[in-house]
C-alpha cells in the first residue's frame, strides 16, 4: 500500500488542504469585498486541484475522471470569480480605503463616453428624418 | 503513512470549510456570501474526492463532478441577478 507514489500524492493532498484552509483564513481576515474575492478564489482554486492531483497520485486507476475534474475546477473557477466581481463593481459596493487605483471604473467612464455621443447622433438623425 | 496525512488534511478540509462557514453568517454584503459559498463548494470537491477514495468507491467522483458544475451555475446566476441582468 505505501509506495512512493502514494507518498508523493498524500503529501500532495495534504498541501492542498492547508491551501484551502488559508484561503478561508483569508477569506474571514480580509477587510474588503474585492480582497476577499480575490484571496478565496485563487487560493481554493489551487488546494482543490493539489488535492485532486494527489488523490490521482495515490490510486492511479481514477487518473481520467480526476483529470476531467481538475480541468473542469481550472476553467470555471475563474471565470465566476471575475463575473462576481464585476457584478460586485457594477452595484457600486465601495473599495477599501487604502486602495491606490480602480482601472475598470476609468474604462467604464470612457465607455459611457463613447455610448452617449451615439445616442445623442442617432437622435439627431432621428429629429433629422422627422 | 499515508492515512494518517490524510486524515490531517481532512481535518483541515473541515476546519476551511468552517471558517467560510463564519463568513457566510457574518458577510455584510450578499457578495460575502455568495464567495463565501462559492469557497465551501470547492472546498468540498476535494473532500468529496476524499471520501471516494476513503471508501473505494469512483461513482463519489462524478458526484463532485455534477455537484461543481451546480455550484459554478448557481454562482453565475446570483452573479447575474446582482447586475440587474436577470
Amino acid at each position: 500500500m505505501d509506495g512512493t507514489l502514494q507518498i508523493i500524492g498524500a503529501i500532495l493532498t495534504l498541501i492542498g488542504s492547508i491551501f484551502l484552509f488559508l484561503g478561508s483564513l483569508g477569506l474571514v481576515r480580509m477587510p474588503d469585498s474585492y480582497n476577499r474575492i480575490q484571496a478565496g478564489t485563487k487560493a481554493s482554486t489551487l488546494g482543490t486541484i493539489l488535492t485532486l492531483l494527489g488523490i490521482a497520485f495515490i490510486n492511479p486507476d481514477w487518473t481520467g475522471k480526476l483529470i476531467l475534474l481538475i480541468l473542469f475546477v481550472l476553467l470555471t473557477n475563474p471565470i465566476s470569480s471575475n463575473v462576481l466581481a464585476r457584478a460586485a463593481h457594477y452595484i457600486n459596493i465601495p473599495l477599501y480605503k487604502k486602495t491606490v487605483i480602480d482601472k475598470l471604473k476609468k474604462e467604464e467612464t470612457i465607455k459611457v463616453n463613447v455610448s452617449e455621443d451615439k445616442i445623442n447622433t442617432n437622435s439627431d438623425k432621428k429629429e433629422d428624418k422627422q | 503513512m499515508v492515512s494518517i496525512l490524510l486524515y490531517i488534511s481532512l481535518g483541515f478540509m473541515l476546519l476551511g470549510i468552517s471558517l467560510s462557514m463564519i463568513r457566510f453568517i457574518k458577510g455584510p454584503l450578499s457578495v460575502d456570501r455568495v464567495i463565501s459559498f462559492d469557497v465551501m463548494t470547492v472546498g468540498s470537491l476535494g473532500l468529496i474526492a476524499l471520501i471516494a477514495f476513503f471508501t473505494n468507491r469512483i461513482i463519489y467522483i462524478d458526484v463532485a463532478l455534477v455537484y461543481g458544475l451546480l455550484s459554478f451555475i448557481g454562482v453565475l446566476i446570483v452573479a447575474r441577478y446582482l447586475e440587474r441582468g436577470l
